[in-house]
């Protein structure tokens, strides 16, 4: 997406801070079109100062509480509210301790001052291709929990994404939590990406990984997230199904990481990050075998 | 869309009228005369705007004033006077660690976000630290070493 304008000041709007999510939901439903959400604004205010979005009305979430937990039990999982901020994430011992790829990938976000602020919630609803989260959401197959005055539904992150900088949600629904199942004991996950060299360092390819191994070597689960390498971040179906249920070797991981590549459809420096993505995807895998070993 | 707000700089309270699209950055600047955080990119890329709130760094540019209200704001203003520098203003001077000085108060405040959560960080921490800023004058390397020579005191 590249600048079209790049103007000092802020269109004008009128600001709203609700203090419920059913009254963020409902003044988002009344002003249907014509609103936007605040969570962290390190996209939302890029954008309206380049005005590719000018809103009449911002709806911040952020006078509402209770948004941005991170909680985790053997049962429920991980379950991190929308409004986490990517440093609170990165910094977050349990999350480093058992869902590390997704520490990864939120601690290489930009950098410390868009970190302090962005939020995971955020960086989902952005959809921009080349989303850091995503790819480790993906492979930690993530369900979204979306709320409005409808009631609530959970969306596999899977199908929330429609193209880019597009989501499914419909006018009125928020995204409030990120859900995320417990792993197996034996499970290691890794995010390897390579960036664009910019100011804040987009990423040009993104491999999450995360695999399930039993004692004898088979692999037992394996999920591939790859980011920024098609319309949306995606799952390398075809080279997991390569993988699962075989035992793990060196040739094996080859075969994988070239079938990955394979199932990508990048929407510019295709043949670099097609490349990249065999590369990426093959560290990867070796890392985590490592790991497991 | 004018909107009635308190900010708390530098430990004072100030009670401004603004209009909702303006950001931190503006108000800092045009409203309370602040004029040490600086506007370079405007967009959350280069760091000069950046301001700590509740401790942590952030780019005032992307923080409109009126989501500022309630929180603890530190401007470079604050961090240290001509008679009583912050210990990391006096070894930036020790090291000839700025030039022009437009990228010096964001870098100073990060740096003291930085060594408030952690005193000792190694140079690879230090990078990290400060990597959300933009230097077209020194190469970073003084930076590093002023920051440094702050880190290591007290071991």
């Amino acid at each position: 997406m590249s600048v079209i304008l790049n103007l000092r000041r802020l269109p004008e709007f009128t600001y709203l801070a609700p203090k419920t999510l059913s009254e963020a939901s409902n003044l988002l439903q009344k002003y249907q079109g014509k609103a936007k959400l605040l969570a962290g604004g390190t996209d939302l205010l890029v954008r309206m100062k380049e005005r590719w979005v000018v809103p009449e009305y911002v709806i911040s979430l952020n006078k509402i509480g209770d948004l941005d937990y991170i909680r985790h039990d053997e049962k429920e999982g991980l379950r991190l509210g929308a409004l986490a901020t990517h440093q609170t994430v990165a910094n977050s011992s349990l999350i480093k301790e058992k869902y590390r790829l997704l520490a990864e990938a939120c601690g290489k976000i930009a950098h410390p001052q868009v970190r302090n602020r962005g939020t995971v919630g955020g960086n989902l609803c952005n959809a921009c291709p080349s989303a850091d989260t995503a790819p480790p959401l993906l492979a930690l197959e993530a369900q979204l929990k979306l709320v409005s005055s409808n009631g609530e539904k959970l969306v596999p992150l899977s199908e929330f994404m429609s193209g880019p900088f597009t989501t499914i949600l419909k006018e009125g629904e928020i995204l409030t939590e990120i859900q995320v199942p417990d792993l197996p004991p034996r499970a290691a996950g890794k995010y390897l990406w390579l960036s664009k060299i910019t100011e804040i360092d987009e990423t040009l390819v993104g491999a999450a990984v995360l695999m399930t191994v039993s004692s004898d070597g088979i692999c037992q689960q394996v999920r591939i997230g790859l980011g920024s390498v098609d319309q949306t971040p995606i799952r390398a179906a075809k080279a997991e199904a390569l993988l699962q249920g075989h035992k793990v070797s060196p040739k094996l991981i080859n075969e994988a990481a070239r079938q990955a590549a394979g199932e990508t459809k990048p929407r510019s420096r295709p043949e670099y990050r097609r490349e990249m993505t065999e590369v990426l995807v093959r560290r990867s895998l070796t890392q985590v075998v490592k790991e497991l070993d | 869309m004018k909107q009635v707000i308190t900010l708390k700089v530098n430990g004072q309270d100030h009670e401004v009228e603004i209009k909702t699209h303006r950001t931190l950055l503006e108000v800092l600047r045009e409203t309370l005369g602040l004029m040490g955080t600086h506007e370079g990119c405007n967009r959350g890329d280069c760091g000069a705007c950046t301001v700590l709130v509740d401790g942590d760094a952030v780019n005032s540019c992307l923080m409109l004033a009126v989501e500022a209200e309630g929180k603890d704001i530190l401007t470079i203003e604050g961090m240290g006077k001509e008679a009583r520098l912050h210990p990391l203003q006096q070894a930036f001077i020790d090291y000839s660690a700025f030039q022009c000085g437009y990228c010096t108060p964001g870098i100073l405040l990060s740096a003291k976000a930085m060594l408030d959560k952690n005193p000792h960080p190694t140079v690879e921490e230090i990078k990290e630290g400060i990597s959300g800023h933009l230097c077209r004058c020194t190469g970073y390397t003084r930076i590093v070493r002023a920051i440094q020579s702050v880190a290591e005191k007290g071991r």
